[in-house]
């Protein structure tokens, strides 16, 4: 069996409330990602999603702290690297796409200059071969004129061309693993199944493994292989997401699949209440012990 | 059939963007809504999807009168409810109300909830301390909380718990339509829904008609009666939400249909898609454009027609 790519290993991280007090917001977190999978973490806001990739690309700032835990990426502990070491692993063998690619962008620079950076920092490239580069990887990312798009700058496009822009800079130095967070929330359904799919076939054709994160199932299961289903700073259940779609098996997870309308359900089986996650679990504390489920009924609790 | 409670007659707005030379000559107008007719009936929820920018809001505002008409009619109950014989702001706020998408944006956090939903109780003629307190109190408990929560400010309460106060200010005056805009996309996947629901609940209770202004056809095909699809300021296709979903004729409809990620159909079929190519085509005439390439909205459009092509199902053709 290959080693994983990125390897959580039981992550505790917490607001630092003065000097002793401490809010725990991930309770022990662990996953692991193989090379080339694609990874979903759903969950509501709040269940520490985004806190989770934060931590992977090292971007928790005070008060948010890592209290224990591993990160292993290709089985370097990214916790204990010294923050030179991170710089350069981040944006080159790690890349990160945000929601908002109207505020991740730099407007007072043209979208060529942001992607060339990323060939001048990380392959010591010259600006004028960077340059060239990034019209290369705009065209990569299907955005029609390229080389007229390059010389633009954030503000005169559109929100779906701008999501692309962040992926050519993302991808632009063929990264290992691609976190996107949210990354299509902020845009119109057929803009959404555009930007979705260029995601999934170029990190198909990359060999990229990618760490998605929605709270929309439907996003995720058209992208990913495997799911978490975070809670409350848990992971509640885990599992191949086909299996995860037929068979769910934590109360929570349950709520969430019968939570939103389904489409065709109402042709099918007509108007169904929806399914109110809260009366499902009656106490939300409580649920925080409850048991991790692991695929194929090995259950065991979350350590 | 009983008349429609709403009209909507070829329905025209009209923005001018850039100011032109002297004499307003060679302003360019943006045609934000482009001759759109249709109906509302009582206890009917009506949707209204389509992308941003294509015209859905601004639609709702002429019908909330937030926005006057270039041209075109708007009826309520066989009297005119935009230009010239409309009724007064108070007259309208009696007959329409909206639910706004964004609970956190939408509530004045200086406003006790007693008092937001207390002010157009008062301005609308109630006196009397107890029976505007009796009301705020039925209406409280309608939306599912409770008298107590009256004396708390917004910044007390959930997002959900917060969309629920936005309906119930909605709902006070006791509207006959309820112009819903994006009711739950602003909140998170747990809450939306137990506001669904509610909003079913209250149409069921109430008798409301529901204007819903939607991007998600999930949400959609679940609340409909009727759907309206528009694109670029006008109407593509309407019908009941079976023909919608379950026939959609026009390519654009397919389109927004295929667009949505369904985890069902995403677990079926291999690829993503994003066009349905089997569209059926009528005799001697195309569709207009099927939204792969967006059409110039500052000139209006060639003269196209909606045909119909079923009991109430209707599909808007190029001309031949």
């Amino acid at each position: 069996m290959t080693a994983p790519l990125l390897d959580i290993r039981s992550l505790h991280l917490g607001v630092a409330l003065g000097r002793s007090a401490h809010h725990p917001l991930l309770k022990g977190v662990s996953f692991q990602i193989m090379p080339g999978e694609a990874y979903g973490l759903v969950g509501e806001s709040g269940s520490g999603k985004s806190v989770t990739s934060l931590a992977v690309m090292g971007l928790l700032k005070r008060p948010l702290a890592v209290s224990s835990g591993e990160i292993l990426f290709k089985g370097q502990n990214l916790l204990t690297l010294p923050k030179r070491e991170m710089r350069r692993l981040r944006g080159n063998r790690i890349a990160m796409i945000f929601q908002e690619p109207m505020t991740a962008l730099n407007p007072l620079s043209t979208v060529g200059r942001q992607i060339a950076e990323m060939f001048v920092l990380h392959q010591d490239k010259s600006w004028n071969e960077a340059q060239k580069l990034a019209i290369d990887a705009l065209a990569s990312v299907r955005v029609p004129n390229p080389d007229r798009r390059a010389k633009n700058y954030p503000h005169q496009m559109s929100g779906g061309l701008r999501q692309r822009v962040m992926i050519a800079m993302a991808l632009a130095c063929n990264p290992d693993l691609l976190i996107a967070d949210e990354p299509t929330t902020a845009l119109d359904v057929t803009v959404q199944a555009e930007v979705l799919r260029l995601i999934k076939e170029l990190c198909a054709e990359r060999g990229t493994a990618v760490l998605f994160i929605s709270h929309d199932l439907g996003v995720i299961a058209s992208i990913c292989q495997r799911v978490g289903v975070m809670y409350a700073g848990c992971l509640v259940e885990e599992n191949e997401t086909r299996a995860l779609f037929d068979t769910p098996r934590h109360d929570y997870t349950k709520g969430l699949l019968g939570a939103l309308p389904r489409l065709g359900s109402r042709s099918q089986h007509g108007r169904q209440r929806l399914v109110d996650i809260d009366s499902i679990i009656a106490d939300r504390s409580k649920l925080t012990e409850t048991r991790f489920i692991a695929p194929r009924g090995i259950e065991g609790s979350q350590p | 059939m009983t008349a429609p409670l709403l009209q909507v007659d070829d329905l025209h707005v009209r923005f001018p963007i850039s100011g032109g030379g002297l004499l307003g000559r060679g302003r360019r107008m943006l045609h934000a809504v482009n001759g759109i007719s249709f109906s509302l009936a009582k206890g009917e929820c009506l949707s209204i999807v389509g992308e941003s920018g294509c015209g859905k809001s601004t639609t709702a505002l002429s019908i909330l009168g937030l926005q006057e008409p270039t041209e075109g009619m708007i009826r309520y109950r066989g009297l005119p409810l935009a230009g010239p014989g409309a009724p007064g702001r108070m007259q309208r706020a009696k007959a329409v109300q909206m639910v706004f998408q964004d609970p956190y944006a939408s509530l004045n956090p200086r406003q006790s909830v007693r008092s937001s939903l207390a002010a157009p109780l008062r301005l609308h003629g109630f006196t009397a301390g107890s029976e505007i307190d009796g009301r705020i109190e039925v209406m409280l408990k309608n939306v599912g909380l409770t008298p107590e929560h009256a004396n708390r400010y917004p910044h007390e309460f959930s997002g959900g718990q917060r969309q629920r106060i936005g309906i119930a200010r909605a709902l006070i005056l006791e509207p006959e339509i309820v112009v819903l805009d994006e009711p739950v996309s602003a909140l998170d996947v747990s809450i939306r829904a137990q506001i669904i629901n509610l909003l079913l609940d209250l149409q069921e209770k109430l008798g409301l008609s529901y204007l819903m202004i939607s991007h998600d056809l999930s949400v959609v095909e679940h609340m409909s009666d009727r759907v309206l699809v528009m694109y670029f300021g006008q109407i593509v296709e309407e019908g009941g939400w079976r023909e919608i979903f379950e026939a959609p004729a026009h390519p654009y409809t397919r389109r927004l249909i295929a667009a949505i990620p369904d985890p069902e159909k995403a677990l079926n079929t291999a690829e993503l898609q994003d066009c349905v190519s089997d569209v059926p085509q009528f005799a001697g005439r195309s569709f207009i454009s099927d939204g792969s390439t967006a059409p110039d909205v500052f000139t209006a459009p060639a003269p196209s027609e909606l045909v119909e092509i079923g009991a109430s199902h209707k599909v808007r053709l190029a001309s031949a």
